[in-house]
């Protein structure tokens, strides 16, 4: 690769790790902190990306209104998804938040007249902030550089309040938590709400970044990818989800240097994760600097 | 003495078994009551129905004379009625303080709106309740273990945090489950020693107690259950001298 090629690969680079990292870490308020294991993350990625890329394309909305808009969207449905948790738990939370991503799935799949149906939308424009163009790959990164720095402080901001005490309590031990006379019911709702606020900003960056979006992007494979990067690098801390994301992005881009050919390169992605995901579970269940591991067998009672 | 508690005849079953049985009891202000009798008699049901967690088929409670039946757990908390759990419930991987804290009521931090709007008031709060609850700590002997995850505390201690948590919750009566159950003989005698210093800061406690010496020494009276009905009540030499409780207690 000549010089001017290799720093817009590394650009891209960066630029994912930023999308990875402020997915993971708002899927480590929700997972990590308050213990809801949720696999329907790729949805509010997926909502923000399709609000921010159906505005720009066909109403010509400026930038901001239309991340507003989607971060808006994405916290009511995230609100949607908090609501079953105040009924089942553990397990059968995770086959309901599947549910809710795999209808996800089908709506944008098959609502072809405003999603595009499978042939996805093409074309989304470059944002505009205040007059000022995004075009450059450098441009991008600043912006999703700003964005991470802004979910790692509602992040870090939440965790070290009294309200983030209450999420780990809840975490631990509703029944405890409800004996402390904390509503958890209402604190369910919320760490879902912005959790899926949040995500939705890394749909935004996403659609604007790589101008075309498809079903595809946020499949259910997409939730446990998000998923992965937060156990990986530690459900229940701060800089966990930063690392995973880091490490997570990296590690396929390494295999390209090893000289195997695309087709194998891409299976073999899917293997190591796979593979990774167990060795952790197994071995370092609470993750590269995690401080909770997600209950293996037994549950709490 | 006013009455801060009444219990009207509750009723509990658990797939057709009878945990309470028309069961009425009415608790003076600032009163120890001890609750015993063999397992299976409704005692910690009796509980679980006063602190929300679950809802009676029939009866009301009544606390401060406002009707407090079937409010959901947190509102009972809220309210002045806190408990402890008999199989030991704390958070154990944050700090011995971090669960203190959590217990005080009304914490501006709390509210997401002071988090991002007003952190300053949230950590005023949040630095005063710290002073409270190191001195809550300090009282009964736990100051120096404040800043140990809650897992490091041996059995003993981690019930007597349970206590002090009720304690930062302000609650008027504490619902204290087996409080010196399987405990060593010089915790045992530290526990009782702050359950019966209660009373003097305006507390009203019902307790729960295999420990029959326990609950002679520091209750003001006590009721005797069974099969989810009150079998006898009085004072403990009353309770213990009746004949219903003997026999119960030979069978």
């Amino acid at each position: 690769m000549k010089a001017p090629e290799t720093m817009e690969y590394l650009l891209h680079i960066l630029i994912l790790i930023g999308i990875y990292t402020i997915l993971s870490v708002s899927l480590n308020l929700i997972a990590g902190y308050t213990g809801l294991l949720s696999i329907a993350h790729a949805t509010f990625y997926g909502v923000g990306a399709y609000v921010v890329a159906i505005m720009a394309l066909k109403l010509h909305s400026p930038f901001l209104v239309n991340i507003i808009c989607a971060v808006l969207l994405s916290s009511l449905l995230g609100a949607l998804v908090g609501i079953p948790s105040l009924r089942i738990r553990d397990d059968y939370f995770v086959i309901a938040t599947f549910a809710f991503q795999v209808i996800t799935f089908s709506i944008l799949n098959n609502w072809v007249s405003f999603t595009g149906g499978p042939m996805g939308l093409p074309g989304i424009p470059q944002p505009t902030i205040l007059g000022l163009e995004i075009s450059s790959n450098i441009g991008f990164l600043a912006l999703v550089g700003i964005m991470c720095a802004l979910t790692l402080w509602v992040s870090s901001r939440i965790v070290r309040s009294p309200f983030g005490r209450v999420l780990k309590a809840i975490r631990e031990d509703e029944v405890f938590a409800q004996a402390a006379g904390k509503n958890i019911a209402s604190y369910k709702v919320l760490v879902f709400v912005i959790g899926a606020g949040m995500a939705a900003v890394a749909g935004v960056m996403y659609a604007h970044y790589i101008s075309f979006i498809d079903p595809t992007s946020f499949t259910v494979m997409e939730s446990i990818f998000i998923i992965s990067i937060v156990i990986i690098g530690g459900a229940g801390s701060l800089w966990g989800p930063v690392t995973g994301a880091v490490v997570l992005v990296l590690l396929p881009e390494l295999l390209r240097f090893v000289g195997l050919p695309s087709s194998v390169a891409a299976n073999l992605r899917q293997i190591i994760y796979g593979g990774l995901l167990v060795a952790f579970m197994m071995w370092r269940p609470k993750g590269l600097l995690g401080e909770y591991a997600f209950h293996t067998g037994e549950g709490p009672e | 003495m006013s009455v801060i508690l009444d219990v009207q005849r509750l009723e509990k079953n658990f797939d057709g078994v009878r945990a309470l049985a028309d069961f009425s009891c009415s608790v003076q202000d600032g009163e120890i009551l001890g609750l015993i009798g063999p397992n299976g008699a409704g005692k910690t049901t009796f509980f679980n129905i006063v602190s929300g967690f679950l809802a009676p088929e029939s009866g009301e409670i009544t606390f401060k004379g406002n009707g407090i039946t079937r409010i959901p757990p947190h509102r009972i908390t809220n309210l002045g009625i806190s408990r402890t759990f008999q199989n030991l419930r704390l958070v154990r991987q944050i700090s011995v303080l971090d669960n203190v804290l959590l217990f005080f009521q009304q914490q501006p931090g709390e509210k997401l709106r002071n988090v991002f709007f007003n952190w300053r008031l949230s950590q005023e709060r949040e630095n005063e309740n710290r002073k409270k609850a190191s001195s809550l700590l300090e009282e009964v002997g736990l100051a120096q273990k404040a800043d140990n995850p809650a897992e490091e505390l041996s059995y003993g201690q981690q019930k007597l945090l349970s206590l002090v948590c009720c304690l930062a919750a302000k609650s008027e009566v504490l619902l204290l489950d087996e409080p010196v159950a399987g405990i060593a003989p010089e915790m045992t005698e530290r526990i009782l020693e702050t359950i019966r210093g209660l009373p003097a800061k305006s507390k009203t406690v019902i307790l729960i107690e295999h420990n029959l010496n326990a609950v002679m020494q520091i209750c003001d009276r006590v009721i005797f259950m069974d099969a989810g009905a009150k079998v006898s009540e009085g004072t403990p030499k009353e309770v213990r001298n009746d004949p219903r409780v003997i026999e119960a207690y030979i069978n």
